[in-house]
């Protein structure tokens, strides 16, 4: 088993594209870190890095210590799992699993021992003679988990996995992933453009932006306190509104501007944001989860008007697109203070079913023990 | 009313393929009957539609063709020869194209443009100075030359690197992280799975060196290493001159090229397909 440290690494392409711009990011020992971001964010590549499969243009990766920039990838004792499995199509699955130890020149028994053992592991013994063609995506997902596992590797690095399955099976298989690796306690980063997968099986999730770490933070704390704006609207589904408001003072109190609402801040958001008391005067992002968002009675305080404008019925849950007179913002918005973006509508899930329409008004309330607010610059108020 | 206009497009397209297939088949049927005729006869019907019909058969004329000349040793040198090229000529330009098509070196994109460039040079334009060459080297005569030169080839590596550029490179990848190396991954992962383009270029070397007839001639001096193509020119040159045995001798030079087509032909077709979908 080993660590995965990026120090200060970057890779910039020979036509002068930034991929990864000095991420600096620790896998610990036995962990299973999942790193997350839009597509082109660069978080294959840093994996892609790591296997020795791409150069590293500044920085050093180290495992389990020692520096490995310039160790071909076949001699990192990693194992890869790819998007489209890269099985071996002309050989049979036994003989993709045997592959990896033969290139180790293991003796004859040992490899047949170690192949029957992760077989049956992974439920694989009946399949052993058959060529990958003749496998579901969920077997084949299953063999080259496998061939990873087979060679006691110092760590697995995974591309994707799971995203040429389908819904359910993914659900499944991503369940069997989290418990393999407990079970093995491999050292394992996992790259997923997929939130929901990361928060689900991450021990800690790092989020990529355009080739800049945003964030690292057990799912939890992602969720809860997330750094920056982007990783607001990333994390979650749907993302984190963000509004506009203006912290105001009052009998020597923060209060907090939400269109026509002074909203006195409980205990709980004060102390999460510690700089908040100096800021009176200054805009500020709010940022409200859909899900702390309920339907309020017209006379109720602080409540706020809306209209719906689309409504989407999950069965468990109702997924509302509202239009507010507060100024929202988009969550990718590189420069929110001069945003000039349409206002994107503001989400609500409410628990259990709705039978709202479009163009229907009601009123809405805020858990505002839950908010987060950021600066004009996208920073969460520290 | 567009269903009859489709019949008859259909009519009339296949009956124009079925002339053309006709055209080229007619010679080499008259080559095979024109082989079982008796010397005479040839000639004489070869401009009359009896030239199709194989009357009074008799494989005298093989026998003549094997009694007149040393037909067994120049057979044994053509499949030697072309055997020697296509098969040195695989492994050579797989690998070329492999190492152009996916491994990182300086100068790569150039040389390859270099190696484009020499397919639309014709083999005429350097006979003169290649026979030079040979000349030097004390190779006159010999099988060497006649298989050195031609190992390497430009449209080869050409039809190569077109399929391997577009085979997924996740399971090279795969195999260089569970520990191979270069040499490994294209002898284990590679190779079993570019049979279509090894097959096609395979057919279309050894059609092109089975048939070769310049280069031979320029360089055997005797019989003892010289091909088929270079031999029955012999039976033009020296009388008398029987059509007969001609066409005897040409019926048992193509029939191995039209058993290797027909043997791989589902192969080649699906390369050259490949090939050039890709490229």
């Amino acid at each position: 088993m080993a660590s995965i440290i990026f120090d200060n690494v970057s890779k910039t392409y020979s036509d002068g594209v930034d991929v990864i711009r000095q991420l600096c990011l620790t896998v610990e020992d036995g962990e299973l870190l999942v790193l997350v971001g839009p597509s082109g964010c660069g978080k294959s590549t840093a994996l892609r890095m790591v296997a020795g499969l791409e150069a590293i243009s500044a920085g050093e990766i180290r495992l389990d210590g020692q520096v490995v920039n310039g160790i071909p990838a076949q001699r990192r004792n990693l194992a890869m799992v790819f998007q489209n499995y890269a099985l071996y199509p002309h050989m049979s699955v036994r003989r993709n699993l045997e592959f990896p130890l033969r290139m180790r020149k293991l003796p004859g028994r040992e490899i047949k021992r170690r192949v029957e053992r992760i077989a049956e592991m992974l439920d694989l013994t009946a399949l052993l003679e058959r060529k990958p063609k003749a496998l579901s995506g969920g077997q084949r997902q299953r063999v080259a988990m496998g061939r990873a596992i087979v060679r006691d590797a110092d760590a697995f690095l995974m591309d994707e996995p799971l995203s040429n399955l389908d819904a359910k099976l993914r659900v499944q298989i991503r369940t069997e992933i989290a418990t393999l690796q407990t079970r093995l306690g491999v050292t394992t980063l996992y790259v997923t453009h997929d939130q929901v997968e990361a928060m689900t099986l991450g021990q800690r999730v790092a989020v990529l932006r355009e080739g800049r770490l945003q964030q690292v933070a057990p799912p939890g704390e992602l969720y809860r306190r997330p750094a920056n704006i982007f990783v607001a609207g990333f994390i979650g589904s749907p993302g984190m509104n963000l509004l506009r408001g203006t912290m105001e003072e009052k009998d020597g109190n923060p209060v907090l501007r939400l269109g026509p609402n002074r909203l006195i801040l409980p205990e709980q958001v004060l102390t999460e944001h510690p700089g908040l008391q100096t800021r009176p005067g200054e805009s500020l992002l709010i940022g409200i989860r859909p899900e702390a968002i309920r339907l309020a009675d017209d006379l109720a305080e602080h409540s706020l008007p809306a209209r719906v404008h689309a409504v989407e019925s999950l069965g468990h849950e109702t997924i509302l697109h509202l239009a507010t007179d507060l100024a929202s913002i988009a969550s990718d918005a590189t420069d929110p203070a001069a945003s000039t973006d349409p206002a994107p509508p503001l989400i609500a899930v409410l628990p259990g079913q709705h039978r709202f329409r479009p163009g229907d008004t009601l009123q809405l309330g805020i858990d505002i023990d839950g908010l987060r607010l950021f600066d004009m610059s996208g920073n969460a108020v520290g | 009313m567009k269903s009859t206009t489709r019949a008859l497009t259909q009519l009339l397209l296949y009956s124009a393929l079925t002339l053309l297939a006709l055209l080229f088949l007619a010679p080499l049927m008259i080559m095979l009957i024109g082989s079982l005729k008796a010397d005479a006869r040839v000639l004489v019907e070869a401009g009359t539609l009896s030239a199709f019909l194989p009357a009074e058969a008799s494989l005298q004329n093989y026998a003549d063709v094997f009694r007149r000349s040393d037909f067994l040793r120049f057979f044994l040198n053509s499949v030697f020869i072309t055997g020697a090229i296509v098969t040195s000529g695989l492994l050579v330009n797989s690998l070329a194209a492999y190492a152009f098509a996916r491994l990182q070196w300086r100068g790569r994109d150039l040389l390859f443009n270099l190696v484009l460039a020499l397919m639309i040079l014709p083999f005429e334009a350097i006979a003169v100075p290649l026979f030079y060459g040979v000349s030097m080297l004390g190779l006159r005569d010999t099988y060497l030359a006649q298989i050195l030169p031609f190992i390497a080839n430009a449209f080869s590596i050409y039809l190569f690197y077109s399929f391997f550029i577009g085979l997924p490179k996740a399971f090279e990848e795969a195999a260089r992280i569970d520990g191979a190396g270069t040499l490994r991954i294209f002898f284990t992962i590679i190779l079993p799975n570019s049979k279509p383009v090894f097959a096609s270029v395979a057919i279309l070397s050894f059609l092109t060196w089975w048939g070769s007839y310049l280069w031979p001639l320029m360089v055997t001096i005797g019989p003892s290493v010289r091909p088929l193509p270079v031999a029955i020119a012999g039976f033009f040159t020296l009388p008398p001159l029987l059509w007969g045995d001609i066409l005897a001798f040409g019926t048992m030079m193509v029939a191995p090229v039209l058993v290797v087509f027909i043997m791989f032909q589902r192969w080649f077709v699906r390369g050259v397909a490949a090939s050039a979908i890709k490229g």
